[in-house]
């Protein structure tokens, strides 16, 4: 029998997360199988590209239903990316899925040339994103993805933090003319948005406001960096929400206003401190001469502890108390 | 066009090839002498594809996974009328899209190529969007030798067997010479012809620099359901007699002299050709 899954939330965190009405949703994995089941029936020319990884995408159902419009390569991710860009090419809205970690490092050069510098309409979407395989270790975590893929040139990366987020990337994935990457993870989400909320690809959005420190977060860290805020509130610090889904294109404008008017920032994601949305979010910053503390919150650069996805946040506090407890000190 | 008049076309191919790399200072010499006549028969007797339908859905598709030997393709395009001669004087220089691999800002290029291994992925991809929706385009592909110790190759052959591709041509410009010298020394990959066979591919294995032999080769269809993957034994440098299976001229840029004898060197063929005529 293997062992039960630690809890994302703390009792204490749960508990907030109920004060603030949060509601529990599926895995953003989940969402974009559903969305892009859905968007597949009403348009034959989707096809969906998966690398033994039917199971794993949450893709078995869509290949029941559509088995003309899945191509299986078996477990051949350059392959993959490969083709996903040939049917690209020739007018087919492909999506190649595949776990982030081999999708993104593997077949790298595969992105780059044959979807990036080619540039065909092709998604790639890595699944079980940055740790969300947990204590299988470092070969199946995907820390590295957003730092390779932002040295591309010409790729959209979206990083979503629930299940709103996640349909209305693949929305706009489905249309878009120009390369994309997606990243989902496969553990359940609360929700975090309003159904009107507007969403738009390089567009962050404001979760919450507040003017001491900002919180810039994506991906599964969003949720605790909403926890965290609730809980400043209440030591009487307000925080910003922002959930920067795009990575590239980066809302600068968003993150400029959010360091121009609070005292401090703290990044948050999934991934290491390398390259990724918290050096983004420092370059921003710094080229246009705003020098606020600030701290990025991440996986460090070190062989990451093993457990699960739950443990590894809470020991590099990706939570709603280690990141109190970061915006706590920086504000000192 | 007769063989003869494609083997006239050749000489003059070749000729342009040379002009470009020695104005370009750069260029993949060998490979591309020893591919001319394949791109040759493929662009003036096979593909069903034209400066006027290049945009067409139904076009045959062709990816240059070789990429390096990009300045045979240019010649051969400019020949076949997608876009000026003159372009030819900018291959390399600053700021023109002529590079030294393919790429699809040029008239008459699919795809971006140039890192090896991956034409025929993409080709795969190719093909199965004609099977799935209903259209009888081919795609071809052209592969070199040291460019099959790239395993993402073998990946696809697996692939492109299991869905039966048929409208998928893999042509490898067998001359068996790589940058650092015999394929056969650096890592070896015969029997090539079992190889793919056993992956379940239609092997045809032809000479590389003979019309009849090529157009039969790359016009045939599939009569087994299966790939096609032609193995086109040709030779590096081929029609410039110092060039030929010299490892050396993989990427030798010809000096003046050099110029001058290799093209003094196609010009005593071309007179025995019209002679032979």
């Amino acid at each position: 029998m293997s062992a039960p899954a630690p809890s994302m939330l703390t009792p204490a965190a749960k508990a907030t997360a109920e004060k603030l009405g949060l509601k529990m949703g599926r895995a953003n994995l989940e969402e974009f199988a559903a969305t892009l089941e859905e968007l597949a029936k009403a348009n034959p020319n989707i096809v969906a590209v998966t690398s033994d990884s039917r199971g794993s995408g949450k893709l078995a159902p869509f290949g029941k239903a559509l088995p003309k419009q899945i191509v299986e390569v078996g477990i051949a991710e350059q392959n993959l990316v490969g083709i996903t860009a040939g049917l690209a090419a020739c007018g087919k809205k492909s999506f190649g899925v595949s776990p982030s970690c081999f999708l993104t490092a593997r077949s790298l050069e595969q992105i780059k040339n044959d979807v990036c510098y080619s540039d065909v309409p092709a998604v790639l979407v890595g699944i079980s994103s940055g740790t969300s395989y947990g204590a299988l270790g470092t070969t199946h975590h995907s820390l590295h993805d957003l730092a390779v893929l932002r040295a591309i040139n010409n790729l959209s990366i979206i990083v979503p933090a629930d299940n709103f987020e996640s349909r209305q990337a693949i929305l706009a994935a489905a249309k878009a003319t120009k390369p994309v990457f997606v990243r989902f993870g496969k553990a359940a989400m609360y929700g975090l948005h309003k159904p009107e909320t507007k969403f738009e690809v390089g567009k962050a959005i404001t979760l919450r406001d507040g003017n001491d420190v900002a919180f810039i977060a994506n991906g599964e860290t969003v949720v605790h960096a909403v926890l965290a805020a609730a809980q400043l509130t209440e030591k009487g610090i307000q925080a910003r929400v922002l959930s920067v889904h795009t990575v590239k294109p980066l809302d600068t404008e968003a993150i400029l206003k959010a360091g121009r008017e609070c005292k401090a920032v703290i990044t948050v994601e999934e991934h290491m401190v390398h390259g990724g949305l918290g050096e983004a979010v420092a370059s921003t910053l710094l080229q246009a001469g705003v020098a606020k503390p600030f701290r990025i919150v991440g996986i460090p650069d070190e062989e990451t502890v093993p457990g699960a996805q739950a443990d590894i946040f809470r020991h590099y506090g990706i939570s709603m108390e280690g990141l109190t407890a970061t915006a706590t000190k920086l504000l000192k | 066009m007769t063989d003869h008049e494609l083997q006239l076309k050749a000489i003059a191919l070749r000729r342009a090839m040379l002009q470009l790399i020695y104005n370009a200072g750069a260029g993949h010499t060998g490979g591309g002498l020893s591919c001319m006549d394949i791109l040759n028969v493929l662009y003036n007797r096979v593909l069903n594809v034209s400066p006027q339908t290049f945009t067409s859905p139904t076009r045959d598709r062709y990816v240059q996974s070789k990429g390096h030997c990009v300045e045979a393709l240019y010649a051969v395009l400019a020949d076949r009328g997608f876009f000026p001669a003159s372009d030819l004087d900018t291959v390399c220089h600053y700021q023109s899209h002529y590079v030294g691999h393919p790429t699809r800002h040029i008239p008459g290029i699919e795809m971006n190529t140039g890192a090896l291994g991956h034409g025929l992925p993409i080709c795969i991809g190719m093909a199965l969007a004609a099977k799935m929706d209903g259209t009888k385009f081919r795609a071809f592909t052209l592969l070199g030798d040291g460019e099959l110790a790239e395993g993402s190759n073998w990946e696809a052959g697996l692939a492109a067997a299991h869905y039966q591709l048929d409208n998928l041509t893999a042509i490898l410009d067998h001359n068996t010479l790589q940058i650092t010298g015999h394929t056969r020394d650096v890592m070896s990959n015969e029997p090539l012809d079992e190889k793919w066979r056993s992956f379940g591919w239609e092997v045809r294995n032809i000479n590389g620099h003979d019309y009849a032999a090529l157009t039969q080769a790359l016009t045939e269809p599939s009569g087994s359901g299966k790939p096609v993957f032609v193995i086109a034994n040709t030779v590096k440098g081929k029609g410039v007699s110092f060039m030929e299976n010299v490892a050396k001229w993989h990427h030798g840029v010809p000096s003046e002299a050099e110029l001058k004898q290799a093209l003094a060197d196609l010009d005593a063929t071309e007179a025995k050709l019209k002679e032979a005529k």
